[in-house]
């Protein structure tokens, strides 16, 4: 068994039959099905490796996969800290 | 690519995946087009509530009639969606939002809704971690059988339950014409071939007056960049979602403990605008720590953006053109689409397939903005 996304516990498995069932070609498809890259890291650690998955199932070249939008704020950020001084 | 189809739908959103599945129950041959992929657009990145609370009527017959159709989706489509039913929790901050509120709870309650007018107490039972002096709230509304779906499940449980009575979908293709002779919806043009059809489905959302442009319809719906976010997971606080059409705010702890909201951005403009910013996070964050002081501790994990597709009174386009034979309008849900799509792809079913439609559609035409209308209040996010 192969881990890939931490955060969510997905293996390398989920995510092979994930792309099969639905018919994948991009990583904002696994991301919306296994939430893949939503967790605390946002997807630093597993989205490489994920597209890596995808490339060899659905026969695209790596640099074809096209990587989800990237989403502020890179790091996590307390509620308190940024709504402090509005008003 | 399939030469010829009973109906060609352009868009993989909640509504053109809904519709694809209620027409190939009755029998047709349903094609569906996306540029990109199922629940790629607003479907994807909408706040996920079901709310039947409207001010109109129409919209709010829309969502009890869909609410009553969740209630038995998962079964019916053999796939998980994440339905569940916390309630919505709705803030009156002064007398005139009181007034509103009466008359709205009064229209409601005729169609047969449970919802109630709660007081200060009331709200905290039902949200604990709500401060009634922070919102500036004097009172509440709440129906309990409001509530929550997964977006993302929906949207593909409804495909492919559609796939599997023999709906055929084409991700990553994009219309490039629509060819009308006589007044009549002939075939629709993609980048990966032609189909002959003689109903086309307009369900593009954000994009919808471009394909309507392709058939010569003009549509006044405009784009209009919307945002929100999410925290990291808790545990499990309250199940109701809450929302202030005063302050624009929504927001609600998810399935899994994450609460999720947007409030209208400062920098809102009309158009294609796809940039997060940085001054509806600190709006947001700012009145989520007014709303729930006890969630200022709480990290924000990711902002982004989606689009309404919005119409001048707030409500959907739905039916048939009155020009063009076979062009079926399913856009305009101005913020709303997901909660309803379940009813109204029933609707827009029973009109292609000419059966007796189960609520009357007339007044949601694309003609009634040429003789005026009355806009729906209660209008989030």
């Amino acid at each position: 068994m192969k881990i890939v996304c931490r955060c969510e516990d997905l293996t390398e498995e989920d995510i092979v039959n994930a792309i099969r069932k639905y018919d994948m070609r991009t990583l904002s498809e696994l991301r919306q099905i296994l939430r893949l890259g939503m967790g605390p890291c946002q997807g630093r650690t597993c989205l490489p490796i994920a597209a890596r998955i995808l490339a060899r199932e659905t026969g695209q070249k790596i640099e074809d996969v096209m990587p989800p939008a990237s989403r502020p704020p890179v790091v996590p950020v307390e509620i308190g800290v940024v709504g402090e001084d509005e008003e | 690519m399939k030469s010829e189809a009973d109906v060609v739908i352009v868009g993989a959103g909640i509504n053109g995946c809904a519709l694809a599945y209620e027409l190939s129950k009755r029998g047709k041959d349903v094609v569906v087009v996306d540029r990109r992929h199922i629940a790629a657009g607003a479907t994807g990145r909408c706040g996920a509530g079901i709310r039947q609370q409207w001010s109109t009527k129409e919209n709010a017959l829309l969502a009890k009639k869909s609410v009553e159709i969740f209630e038995g989706l998962e079964e019916e489509l053999g796939h998980p969606i994440g339905f569940r039913q916390g309630g919505y929790l709705i803030a009156i901050h002064d007398e005139e939002d009181m007034k509103q509120a009466r008359k709205n709870v009064e229209m409601q309650k005729s169609i047969g809704l449970p919802v109630r007018i709660i007081d200060r107490e009331e709200i905290k039972e039902i949200v604990p971690i709500l401060d009634p002096d922070g919102m500036k709230a004097i009172a509440a509304t709440f129906c309990p059988t409001d509530g929550h779906a997964d977006p993302f499940k929906t949207a593909n449980a409804y495909a492919l339950a559609a796939i599997r009575n023999g709906a055929t979908f084409y991700k990553f293709t994009e219309v490039r014409g629509i060819k009308v002779e006589n007044r009549e919806v002939r075939e629709v043009i993609t980048d990966k071939g032609s189909i002959k059809t003689k109903f086309v489905v307009d369900a593009a959302g954000a994009w919808s007056s471009r394909i309507a442009e392709m058939a010569g319809i003009k549509i006044p719906n405009k784009p209009v960049r919307k945002e929100a976010l999410v925290t990291e997971p808790l545990p499990r606080i309250f199940d109701a979602m809450v929302i202030s059409f005063r302050h624009g705010i929504y927001f609600s702890q998810m399935a899994r403990g994450e609460i999720l909201g947007g409030i209208p951005s400062p920098e809102e403009k009309i158009g294609y605008h796809f940039e997060p910013t940085w001054s509806f996070l600190k709006k947001m964050a700012y009145m989520l720590g007014r709303y729930a002081p006890i969630l200022k501790g709480t990290n924000i994990l990711r902002q982004w953006t989606g689009f309404y597709d919005v119409t001048p009174d707030a409500l959907p386009v739905l039916g048939e053109d009155k020009n063009v034979r076979g062009f079926i309008h399913c856009h305009g849900f101005s913020g709303h689409g997901f909660m309803i799509a379940p009813m109204t792809a029933r609707l827009l079913a029973q009109l292609i397939t000419g059966e007796k439609l189960d609520l009357p559609i007339e007044r949601l035409s694309l003609e009634r903005f040429e003789k005026g209308t009355v806009k729906e209040k209660s209008v989030v996010g």
